[in-house]
């Protein structure tokens, strides 16, 4: 177990090292940093000291290493548009994706497989058949549109919900403020988690049923109940665990997709995170941003990606043995 | 004549499809007492399983028992609701099915699906459940059994999960069990070894078998009667040194003389020509009569009725005239 964790660990390091090559080429080849930062009537002269006091006259070894090295002690440079460290523009949008994000995924995690399960004991139920039809639209319409349909629904028609923004915050520690203490807070939560959230909702629980139906067929099911078994114990304790091994794999990468592409949901409910900050630097070619992004969402990916690895590990005994 | 456990009183399983109703079962009757082993006989198709299912509640829908009944002791079984077959399966009848490869749930240890299956029938705490799961597993001759407990069933060979699922379907001690093709899936060597066990549970617990199976040699090794089935009916029903040894119906001879032997001096195995009609296109008469050598005018008019002794019954017209006669 240890060794797996070990030569995950090592894998999961020479991905980050290969995606901050390609963020260092991004930072430092797309165009010319200097000519960024600096005014229009600023002479050769004074470019050139730019450039000196930046380090871009080195040898790009030298550059890439040192950049790895700002990197690791977490300096990502000074954005060009804020002209202030990104790493404090970051910190400040974090706990607003975070917390959009990690609610979208319970609400959807949740309330997937619950339906999925429901839709699986049902399989001809009436409530099963609208669910699925239900969550065809949910998988096909883009998040930009439920978005707006909830805004002009909940907010407009029935003024029950805030159209944008983030409210009710409690600041808890100096970057970190937290909405999810008031009840304004989660309000205006709400809508944005619910469009975030219902894509994957739809696909874990379309993938939950099919799973499901596929182990309630299998022949342990079947022996369990000649063995008299009860049906709550069979479903829940034999048949959601095996289902749960493809689920999770999935659910995996949809959480990190979820923060990744946190972007059009924030953009539509002007929600202050990372993914508007992001959209924000593309419009203003603002690199450092963009490079810092491109390697926090890769550390995500790659986190996820070694954490379901290691619950596979911990679900399938079969997979335990396997890799000793 | 000792106690009888289960007798199964003219049942007749149907299944309504869009092309009318399906007769799967049809006026079966047989009685197994207790440590009996009674061997159930078949090609595929011929209501074999569907038998078993019925005792279980357990037939794939939209199939239904259309009549009949099925006695466990003096109680009735095949009118229970959910709750009451939910007592009987497992507790009073066990069952095991043809593939122990895939009859254990793979992410749970053989432990932890014994001490379950005990704790759900009997009132034990977890650390008796686990001592009476180490003794099952010792009784049905897993080697080690205090260490292997903590295995998962890919741990285990064929055979070793055949005996485990046998453990698991002994677990609160029933009357008896269904036993569905349960060495199809294994090696020679190791199916006489589980038809030993079967043996052995029988002798020593006073358990009886419903020994569901298509292998004669097995039937005439294991079983002390046994119900040949064709079509979904009663062929011929008896001791098993009368229906192995001397058997009546013209299926039957049939079946014994498709088993190879060493001391058979015909040159080739003889078989029966032709296959079973499938349900949705039954002859009339008797359904064996388009393969029967033996045929005659009455065979194609009317189903023969399953007459005899108390210990040997044969459905076939060519013994009924016989008794018409008489």
């Amino acid at each position: 177990m240890i060794a797996l964790v070990i030569r995950r660990l090592l894998q999961s390091l020479a991905v980050m090292l290969v995606v901050s090559l390609l963020a260092f080429v991004m930072f430092r080849y797309a165009g010319d940093p200097v000519n960024q930062m600096v005014g229009a009537e600023t002479t050769a002269a004074e470019r050139q000291a730019v450039r000196e006091s930046l380090g871009l006259d080195q040898p790009t070894l030298v550059q890439f290493a040192r950049y790895v090295g700002r990197v690791v002690t977490l300096d990502f440079g000074v954005s060009y548009q804020f002209r202030q460290p990104v790493t404090k523009l970051l910190a400040e949008r974090l706990s607003a994706t975070l917390e959009l994000s990690f609610v979208a995924a319970l609400i959807s995690l949740f309330a997937g497989i619950v339906l999925g399960v429901y839709s699986a004991l049902n399989p001809r139920g009436r409530i099963s058949s609208l669910l699925q039809s239900v969550s065809l639209v949910g998988v096909s319409l883009p998040t930009f549109l439920i978005g707006i349909l909830l805004i002009y629904i909940f907010s407009v028609s029935l003024g029950w919900l805030p159209a944008f923004g983030r409210n009710g915050l409690i600041p808890v520690t100096e970057n970190w403020s937290t909405g999810l203490l008031t009840i304004e807070g989660w309000k205006s939560l709400f809508l944005p988690a619910i469009t975030l959230g219902l894509f994957q909702m739809t696909l874990i629980m379309r993938l939950v049923r099919s799973e499901m139906l596929e182990v309630l067929r299998t022949d342990f099911i079947k022996f369990g109940v000649a063995r008299g078994l009860p049906r709550a114990r069979l479903y829940f304790r034999h048949a959601l665990k095996n289902t749960l091994v493809p689920v999770i794999t999935v659910v995996g990468l949809q959480i990190g997709s979820i923060i990744a592409f946190s972007i059009i949901t924030e953009t539509v409910f002007q929600w202050p995170g990372m993914g508007l900050l992001f959209l924000q630097a593309v419009q203003n070619v603002d690199i450092p941003i963009i490079s810092t992004y491109l390697l926090l969402i890769a550390l995500l990916f790659v986190t996820v990606n070694l954490i379901v690895d290691l619950i596979y590990n911990f679900i399938d005994p079969r997979l335990k043995d396997a890799a000793s | 004549m000792s106690e009888t456990i289960l007798s199964v009183e003219n049942l007749r399983v149907e299944f309504e499809t869009r092309r009318g109703t399906l007769v799967a079962l049809d006026d079966i009757s047989f009685s197994i007492a207790k440590g009996e082993v009674l061997g159930v006989v078949g090609e595929s198709g011929a209501g074999k399983s569907m038998t078993g299912a019925a005792i279980m509640h357990l037939i794939p829908r939209p199939g239904r028992i259309a009549g009949g009944r099925i006695l466990l002791g003096d109680q009735r079984i095949d009118n229970l609701d959910r709750t009451g077959i939910e007592a009987i399966r497992g507790r009073r009848i066990g069952m095991i099915f043809q593939d122990p490869l895939t009859s254990l749930n793979p992410l749970m240890t053989v432990g932890d699906h014994l001490t379950e299956t005990i704790r759900v029938h009997l009132p034990l705490n977890r650390r008796q459940a686990r001592a009476r799961a180490i003794e099952l597993l010792e009784e049905v001759g897993i080697p080690d059994p205090a260490v292997r407990i903590d295995s998962y069933p890919h741990e285990f060979s064929g055979g070793q999960r055949q005996r485990v699922v046998i453990a698991l379907a002994l677990c609160a001690e029933p009357e008896l069990v269904i036993a569905d093709e349960p060495t199809t899936a294994l090696d020679v060597s190791v199916q006489a070894q589980i038809i030993k066990l079967i043996r052995k549970l029988c002798s020593t617990r006073g358990t009886a078998f419903m020994l569901i199976t298509h292998d004669m040699g097995m039937i005439a090794e294991t079983a002390d009667r046994v119900a040949v089935m064709y079509a979904g009916k009663v062929a011929e029903i008896g001791k098993v040194s009368q229906v192995v040894g001397a058997p009546l119906h013209p299926y039957a001879q049939g079946l014994m003389g498709a088993i190879p032997s060493l001391d058979n001096e015909e040159p080739r195995l003889r078989q029966i020509p032709g296959s079973m009609p499938s349900l949705t296109a039954l002859p009339d008469g008797c359904s064996f009569h388009p393969r029967c050598e033996r045929a005659m005018d009455i065979c194609r008019q009317r189903a023969p009725a399953l007459l005899g002794a108390i210990d040997h019954k044969v459905a076939c017209h060519l013994y009924e005239r016989e008794e018409v006669a008489a």
